[in-house]
């Protein structure tokens, strides 16, 4: 499938978009996290407030079939409450981290959420039948007096609206001093791994008191510490296998059957650093923000805070692709550093064919690259160009002296308008880009 | 500001590297000027890591990733000034200028301040705000950073609470022990709490006590009262200098507060 608009006849058009409209922001409000399921149906969001809204494709019209359906709300639910650590005198946020879905085993599904210290698994089934004629109770749960039963009858299923109901199976809690950043599905379907910037655990899905430490890189005295995890994952089709990246810039490779702490690493990934272009902060700059395997297990990405790089897990020493997001900011850095954008954590995201991957930038841009014809486009999320079926128009930084018409310069951009989150359907051409409190629902043109 | 004498001084060194690989000791204006501006940016970064470490404190949740990121930052840039031999200039100079400082009472309170943070905070959130108000009435700040450095023989330094600004600069330390302490030790819990402070809680007495949780209160201002920088600031300079008495709990570290204190006054 077609990755990238372009040269192709392929384009991208608005297709929805859900939350408020004012310019006062909620703070509670502000998306968090984003991810499609495994099947491309269901859409979860999190916010700062600490919920999940789950939105679900629509089955096409039948009278339309060039159509695609939209997405429409199915559940919402407050997946985490704000908390207060008596210890340590801090609260703990309520901000959904991030949420990853399992695969879908029956009717119901599951995914897993998290903020800072707690991860929950959450079950939403829906319900379309009520049993009626209870011998008990009465119609409105009353309980019936048991001496006024004169006969027995069967409950029978009657058909009722559709409610979809969301409810807590699982709490893992108190397995985190430091704030979780990532958590991954396993592909053997039974265990994940939780990742807070000093330690990685891994639970198994039904065990709740009880987690695995995998990794631990907290120094004896703390006042060595000098690196930190920012991001892991489990590899997709090998369930020994999962990574993690860190605040220099490494990733890290770890065989789950080598040892029981994997503290040691089977692979390191690490590009050597261009002394040309070192300053003061070449190292914050090369953090890495976000680690992805590829759907097919071959590849991996990273996001630092400038580029989009993509690694073949048997090479280690450079990435094999690097993709440039936003290089006119390099200039801007300490600028950047001043007001604490610098440390701002993109996201990055592979289509479903692996042949393109998608990030955010500044000022409501996200950045899409085709990793075969190696063309990149720089799209909008904003209200202006939110016409039904309106298509995309690329948009272009200005950094030369010279400023084209519909060029944007870079002391224009506003960077409070940054794009962290966006997500790519697993099987088509539909993207989620979550633009502070907006969810954007963009998807192709079919001609 | 830095005398200009000294700034002079400080570019025909001898030993620093120029930003071009010029030959220092016969410098073009140009490359004085590169020198002098590189050193500007490269302190005014210094000096704003370094209000970056002490702001994370007040947060609720300080981001461990942002903290360990600027720590480093901070890091490099000592290294590389001691490299210069620039951080051998700027500690005698400002060891030459505190002599001759006209020291107020709204130093000692600063210094106090981080004295009784540095205490109460065994790896616990720090809340402490910035003491610019309080220092900025001191004329004789350089803007140049305090060398953070010490003798290793000696053990730590005998604390001495009441003379905040002298300090023996001595053999070199990595970095700031004393702010990566309180950088990366609140987020652990090392010791149990040190018996509360009278005079702190006669600082916070007058305090709405509903603001805090009871715990707080019972482990004498242990955590972060969440109060905003300038309110605390403010009942500060209504008690006035409180007794340094606290001498004992000050860590021998009493150079790094300090010069953590320059940075803040010369900026």
């Amino acid at each position: 499938m077609a990755g990238v608009a372009g040269v192709n006849d392929f384009q991208w058009c608005f297709s929805q978009v859900k939350g408020a409209i004012d310019e006062d922001v909620a703070e509670a409000d502000i998306i968090s996290t984003v991810e499609f399921n495994h099947s491309g149906e269901l859409l979860a969001t999190g916010d700062k407030g600490g919920r999940v809204v789950i939105f679900q494709h629509e089955q096409e019209c039948k009278n339309r079939p060039n159509l695609r359906g939209e997405y429409n709300v199915y559940s919402t639910f407050q997946s985490h409450e704000p908390e207060f650590d008596y210890l340590k005198s801090l609260e703990i946020e309520e901000k959904i981290n991030k949420i990853r879905w399992l695969p879908q085993q029956n009717s119901a599904h599951f995914l897993l959420s998290t903020n800072d210290k707690t991860i929950k698994l959450w079950k939403i089934g829906e319900r379309d039948k009520r049993a009626e004629g209870y011998n008990l109770k009465d119609e409105d749960g009353r309980l019936r007096d048991p001496f006024r039963i004169t006969s027995l009858r069967v409950p029978v299923l009657m058909p009722m609206d559709l409610m979809v109901e969301a409810s807590p199976r699982r709490v893992f809690a108190n397995a985190h001093t430091y704030h979780i950043n990532s958590i991954s599905v396993n592909s053997d379907h039974q265990t994940y791994l939780s990742a807070d910037d000093l330690r990685i655990n891994l639970w198994h899905l039904e065990i709740t008191d009880r987690s695995f430490n995998i990794v631990d890189i907290k120094p004896a005295n703390m006042e060595e510490l000098t690196e930190v995890i920012t991001a892991a994952e489990c590899h997709p089709n090998q369930c020994n296998v999962f990574v993690y990246s860190s605040s220099k810039g490494t990733i890290r490779l770890c065989d789950m059957r080598t040892a029981a702490l994997c503290d040691s690493h089977t692979k390191f990934f690490e590009e050597p650093e261009d002394p040309s272009s070192r300053s003061f902060f070449s190292e914050i700059i090369s953090s890495i923000s976000d680690v992805k395997f590829s759907h097919s297990g071959r590849y991996m990405m990273t996001r630092d805070y400038l580029s989009v790089k993509v690694w073949d897990l048997n090479m280690e020493n450079r990435p094999v692709e690097t993709y440039q997001v936003h290089e006119y900011l390099r200039s801007k850095l300490c600028s950047l550093y001043e007001n604490d954008c610098i440390f701002d954590k993109f996201e990055c995201c592979w289509n479903g064919s692996d042949s393109a991957i998608m990030t955010g930038s500044y000022n409501n841009f996200f950045r899409m690259f085709d990793r075969n014809t190696r063309k990149d486009i720089t799209l909008e999320a904003s209200r202006e160009s939110s016409k039904p079926r309106a298509t995309l128009k690329p948009r272009k930084v200005s950094t030369g002296g010279k400023r084209k018409k519909d060029e944007i310069s870079v002391d224009s951009l506003d960077f409070n308008k940054k794009i962290l989150h966006t997500a790519w359907h697993p099987k088509e051409n539909v993207i989620a880009v979550a633009a502070t409190n907006n969810l954007y629902i963009f998807q192709d043109k079919i001609n | 500001m830095f005398p200009k004498g000294t700034k002079r001084k400080f570019s025909d060194s001898g030993d620093e590297p120029a930003a071009g690989g010029e030959d220092v000791n016969q410098p073009s204006s140009v490359a004085v000027r590169m020198l002098s501006s590189y050193s500007l940016q490269r302190q005014s970064l210094l000096d704003m890591s370094l209000i970056k470490l002490q702001l994370c404190h007040m947060l609720v949740e300080p981001n461990l990733c942002r903290s360990v990121l600027i720590a480093n930052t901070v890091r490099q840039i000592q290294e590389e000034m001691t490299q210069d031999g620039t951080w051998q200039i700027m500690t005698q100079a400002l060891s030459a200028a505190n002599a001759a400082a006209q020291c107020s009472a709204d130093r000692l309170v600063a210094t106090e301040v981080l004295c009784r943070q540095t205490e109460a905070t065994q790896g616990e959130q720090v809340l402490k705000p910035f003491p610019a108000v309080g220092s900025e009435g001191c004329p004789a700040e350089e803007e140049e950073e305090v060398v953070v450095e010490e003798e290793g023989e000696g053990g730590p330094q005998p604390p001495t609470c009441q003379a905040p600004l002298a300090w023996t600069p001595a053999g070199k330390r990595k970095m700031d022990s004393r702010t990566a302490e309180q950088v990366f030790g609140t987020f652990e819990i090392k010791n149990p709490a040190p018996s509360p402070d009278p005079a702190l809680e006669e600082l916070f007495s007058d305090v709405d006590a509903s603001y805090y949780d009871l715990d707080t209160v019972l482990t004498g201002m242990q955590s972060a009262p969440k109060m905003g920088p300038y309110d605390l600031l403010e009942s500060l300079s209504s008690h006035g200098p409180s007794p340094l008495s606290s001498s004992t709990s000050c860590r021998s570290d009493l150079n790094e507060l300090d010069h953590i204190m320059e940075i803040i006054v010369g900026s």
